[in-house]
């Protein structure tokens, strides 16, 4: 009888905590999913306000680096820098920024890696992303890995990491925003 | 067709102005790699690449694919990446470690770091009577002519004849001293990343806008007011506080009119090397740069520290293929793929013995100038594309050179502009007087 109750109650908790789990990665997913329209939609501003106040974003020139701080990077900034970027890319004399160019970017196998008590979450997924340049295609891949905190307003990034597979090869391209 | 032409190259370079097939005529691309590329000293990399025996880097030198490898006595050789036995590439990855020695991936031919043969399979019933094996020198891999190196940055040169590198550097070595005197230790080693960067334009278009002192204001003006308007926020939060210093180094793009860009010199030297004085003005007086200048003053005495830091370089060119930002320990290789595509590596230098606070500032730039993410190079690219596009075009047959032509002071060999000149075309004509004296044959 005792150990009846103590099942359903273990049942109980686990149901709960699947239910929780499910609830975080769906949250998680809508989270990445309006990143990645922000981007597309060119709402730098938006994109920007998703970053906590001492968020990074960063691009790491290979996978087997494990810091930001003092290495070479393709991007590694805080939100001031965000902002220079939006202002140079606003700018009318941006000049590799006049002609047309637009973006698409997929998100996909999204992993839930880990979900501190105080709601600060590692979530793994991988990208594709379509540029259009001119007259030209180009596709970019890889994987992206948030750290996410829990705010009054939702989850705000602390850093994101993003493994660009193109990254390997010489840069036959500039990134101009982020990806 | 291309030897009746080339045979009177004169007719593609005026002092102040250049035929527009200069920089879009395959055959030309084709007639320079093999008369400046594969015979001047073209810079391999540094020795701090190749730290251990048998550790290696490939690198193109002209159209030919080498690789720089550091052998068991500690002698760094340059060898064509290439198998004699049946013309196998030696190593397929960008670089690595060949471990006691190169072993051909098609028939396990092996061979010393310094080329030699070692070893092939059943060397003795395989080949008895015939004419190749040890004594055979063209069973050995290729080395590059020359190889020689110069306070730990080596170069090779394909061509067994010609200057020695110190002759051809000239003054331009300074760029190396200016490097290197910087750390207290007196030597850099390599930061280990490598941007490579492709730009769909002829190499010579990238190496003439790096002296070009017009083009800053222009080209990154928008990236200067974006960094200059965020500066002065970072600084009004701060109240008395200052944005870090690579804010400054891209708002000046803004602040730095277009005017005030004459006040700079650029300085002309024999076989196409330039120097862009002044500009980054790199001895502020934050705590970071006074701890630095306490150890330098420790390790050279107050006397060659005032010397040191005060030599006073932005930009140093190498023709062909080196540009050197000497006071941010950064380097930009140049490597042609094509009368259309170059690629760019650009190395980034550590100061040994500076405090981590000045690998840091350089570092900023590097990422922010340098990286493909770049707030600065991408507009570079953009117009050196569009230089390209307009070259093909039949709208015009020349290029032209002829900023503050006639008003150069010359002085010996070296050619300095005159006073408020400093954004005269002098190095855009240095650069093609070089040219052609090579496509000569000279």
């Amino acid at each position: 009888m005792v150990l009846r109750r103590l099942k359903k109650s273990v049942k109980k908790r686990l149901r709960h905590a699947v239910e929780g789990q499910h609830a975080t990665q769906h949250a998680v997913e809508q989270f990445l999913y309006r990143q990645a329209d922000l981007l597309d939609s060119k709402r730098w501003e938006d994109w920007i306000g998703l970053f906590t106040e001492d968020g990074v974003y960063w691009m790491p020139p290979e996978p087997s680096y494990t810091t930001w701080d003092g290495t070479p990077a393709i991007f590694a900034e805080d939100k001031n820098l965000m902002r220079v970027r939006m202002g140079r890319v606003l700018h009318p004399d941006a000049w590799s920024q006049r002609p047309l160019w637009g973006t698409n970017h997929v998100v996909s196998n999204v992993i839930l890696e880990r979900e501190s008590p105080d709601g600060e979450v590692l979530v793994r997924s991988r990208f594709h992303m379509m540029e259009l340049r001119r007259d030209d295609v180009r596709h970019f891949a890889g994987a992206y890995s948030h750290q996410l905190v829990r705010t009054k307003d939702g989850y705000r990034i602390k850093l994101q990491r993003v493994d660009m597979t193109n990254a390997q090869a010489a840069y036959d391209y500039v990134l101009q925003v982020w990806v | 067709m291309l030897r009746e032409r080339i045979a009177d190259i004169g007719k593609f370079v005026e002092p102040d102005r250049v035929r527009r097939e200069v920089y879009t005529d395959p055959q030309i691309f084709e007639l320079e790699m093999q008369r400046i590329h594969e015979t001047v000293w073209i810079y391999c990399g540094h020795e701090s690449q190749v730290p251990k025996a048998g550790d290696y880097y490939t690198v193109q030198i002209g159209r030919q694919p080498m690789l720089m490898v550091r052998g068991a006595d500690g002698k760094v050789n340059v060898l064509y990446n290439r198998c004699p036995h049946r013309g196998n590439m030696m190593v397929g990855d960008r670089h690595g470690n060949t471990g006691e020695f190169f072993r051909c991936s098609y028939h396990a031919w092996t061979f010393h770091h310094d080329g030699r043969l070692k070893n092939i399979p059943m060397l003795e019933s395989g080949y008895a009577g015939t004419r190749y094996g040890r004594d055979n020198p063209d069973c050995s891999m290729k080395k590059a002519a020359r190889v020689e190196s110069y306070r730990g940055f080596v170069f090779a040169s394909l061509a067994a004849d010609g200057p020695t590198l110190l002759e051809f550097l000239g003054e331009s070595k300074v760029a190396f001293d200016d490097m290197c005197d910087r750390a207290p230790g007196g030597e850099v080693e390599v930061v280990p990343n490598c941007f490579r960067v492709i730009q769909h334009s002829n190499w010579k278009i990238f190496l003439e806008n790096q002296l070009d002192a017009l083009h800053p204001s222009v080209t990154h003006q928008s990236t200067g007011r974006a960094a200059h308007e965020v500066e002065k926020q970072i600084a009004k939060k701060a109240k008395k506080g200052e944005a870090p210093l690579s804010y400054h180094m891209l708002s000046a793009f803004a602040t730095v009119t277009i005017d005030k860009w004459d006040a700079f010199q650029t300085l002309n030297y024999p076989h196409g090397h330039c120097i862009l004085t002044g500009y980054m003005g790199l001895r502020p007086q934050d705590p970071d740069t006074l701890a630095y200048d306490k150890i330098m003053i420790k390790a050279y005495g107050q006397r060659r520290f005032e010397e040191i830091v005060g030599v006073n370089i932005h930009h140093v060119l190498i023709y062909p293929g080196l540009s050197v930002q000497s006071p941010l320990q950064q380097l930009r290789a140049v490597r042609p793929l094509g009368v259309d595509r170059t690629l760019t590596e650009i190395w980034h230098f550590r100061l040994k013995g500076a405090p981590e606070a000045i690998y840091r500032r350089s570092l900023a730039y590097y990422n922010l100038v340098n990286s493909p993410a770049t707030l600065v190079n991408a507009d570079d690219l953009e117009n050196f594309w569009k230089c390209h596009q307009g070259l093909a075009s039949e709208g015009g047959d020349w290029v032209t050179f002829g900023r503050h032509h006639g008003r150069d002071l010359v002085k010996g060999n070296v050619v300095e502009t005159a006073p408020n000149c400093g954004t005269s075309e002098a190095p855009m004509r240095n650069q093609m007087k070089a040219w052609a004296e090579y496509m000569r044959g000279a």
